[in-house]
């Protein structure tokens, strides 16, 4: 029997660059408290946010990863033909097919790589790292591009109290390419099922045709909260360990942008020493999802350049219940 | 070693003050956590995780909406631990 040919592997990978886009308009808390019968000092007190970005009308989720994924090209130095993947992870694509991750490929040049979408909610991006990661290492792509992006003003209920408030619109991607070094450490990743219920939709496409309304997200927060900061900080320190790093050896602690309450908790849990970086962007972007890590990623590059080349811990987790972390090194 | 209630209760307050510095003499079995003191979900999330840590019994998410006063909290732990 002929042996078939089994494509050269690689040691590493590592995130290349990373571009961002946050919806061009400032939404602050006043703007919503009104329908939830809510205050400013109320949301900041509770989420530590002060304002979240939204995109206007006439900008859809794809306006905003092109935008995000265009800057990530430049700064990596590359066309958009040299990009062998494209991954979108998002879950407020309006259109149930085709992908945004074609259409995206087709805008930045990149046509005919495959191009495919994930729906992970917020633990999103980190399933894109994590496949992105695979894929070259294993010499199935060289650039692999992986965009988070959401526009979750599209599927926010202005009267609910238990998430809308929280949420915005942006879009964060990266270039993923070989490394001599692992830039990239192995990924902790799951789900949790029996969850399903925790973070949904209001009702399903299908309802719509039965006269329902147009389906909204909710969650039940306190669940959430336990999970996200107690499970969570244990695969935290799953990927610490997998990665054979110690919380003083990173830069940045880059958790998925939930709730600055979440985020503070959170770090408590880790034990993080003061030496590291707190990526806190939900104060001013919001809840955005599967762009918040790199949103947040590219934030605390632009403010402290400095850490670029440096380790940072990153950690997604949401609606499924899903979750995935990895140690990377900074682009 | 199981804890008396008198002990729940004291261990208690320490928790609700160290997460929202409310004092430790106005936690009284009486006391609505969220009408009398002002604790919000995420801290009431907080002390229940801590309670379960520091008493070693088990609060299921499901179970913490009914705990609404300080009566409940410590008369769930203490009956949580005897089981």
């Amino acid at each position: 029997m002929t042996t078939m040919t089994s494509l050269s592997t690689r040691n590493g990978a590592r995130i290349l660059s990373v571009g961002a886009a946050r919806g061009d308009l400032d939404v602050p808390n006043d703007d919503l408290v009104g329908p939830i019968d809510s205050s400013d000092e109320w949301i900041r007190q509770r989420t530590g946010i002060i304002s979240r970005v939204r995109a206007s009308e006439g900008i859809e989720a794809v306006d905003l990863a092109e935008t995000a994924a265009r800057e990530a090209l430049e700064r990596a130095g590359l066309d958009g033909s040299r990009i062998d993947v494209v991954i979108v992870c998002t879950v407020s694509n309006t259109v149930q097919t085709p992908s945004m991750a074609s259409l995206l490929c087709e805008r930045i040049g990149a046509t005919p790589a495959p191009a495919f979408d994930i729906s992970a909610a917020c633990a999103g991006y980190a399933y894109g790292v994590a496949q992105a990661d695979a894929l070259v290492r294993s010499g199935m792509a060289e650039h692999v591009l992986v965009v988070g992006v959401e526009k979750l003003s599209e599927i926010v209920d202005p009267t609910d109290r238990s998430i809308s408030f929280l949420l915005g619109d942006g879009a964060g991607a990266v270039v993923i390419g070989p490394s001599d070094e692992p830039g990239i450490s192995p990924s902790v990743w799951g789900s949790d099922g029996a969850q399903w219920e925790t973070i949904r939709m209001t009702n399903t496409l299908g309802s719509m045709r039965e006269g329902a309304a147009w389906p909204t997200l909710r969650q039940d927060g306190q669940k959430v909260f336990r999970w996200a900061v107690w499970e969570m900080a244990k695969k935290a320190r799953e990927a610490l360990d997998a990665a054979g790093v110690e919380p003083a050896d990173l830069a940045a602690f880059i958790p998925h942008q939930a709730n600055m309450r979440i985020i503070d908790e959170f770090a408590k849990q880790l034990k993080l020493p003061d030496s590291v970086v707190i990526a806190r962007d939900i104060a001013t972007t919001g809840n955005t999802s599967a762009a918040s890590i790199p949103l947040a990623m590219h934030r605390i590059l632009e403010e402290q350049p400095e850490l670029s080349g440096g380790l940072a811990l990153q950690i997604g987790f949401g609606a499924g219940l899903v979750y995935g972390a990895q140690v990377v090194v900074l682009p | 070693m199981a804890f008396t209630k008198d002990e729940v209760l004291a261990g208690l307050a320490d928790l609700v003050n160290d997460e929202t510095g409310i004092a430790t003499e106005n936690v009284q079995l009486e006391k609505s956590f969220t009408d009398d003191l002002d604790i919000d979900s995420i801290s009431m999330m907080t002390i229940v995780v801590n309670a379960e840590e520091k008493f070693d019994v088990k609060i299921p998410d499901d179970e913490v909406k009914n705990l609404k006063t300080v009566q409940d909290a410590v008369d769930y732990i203490t009956g949580a631990q005897a089981a």
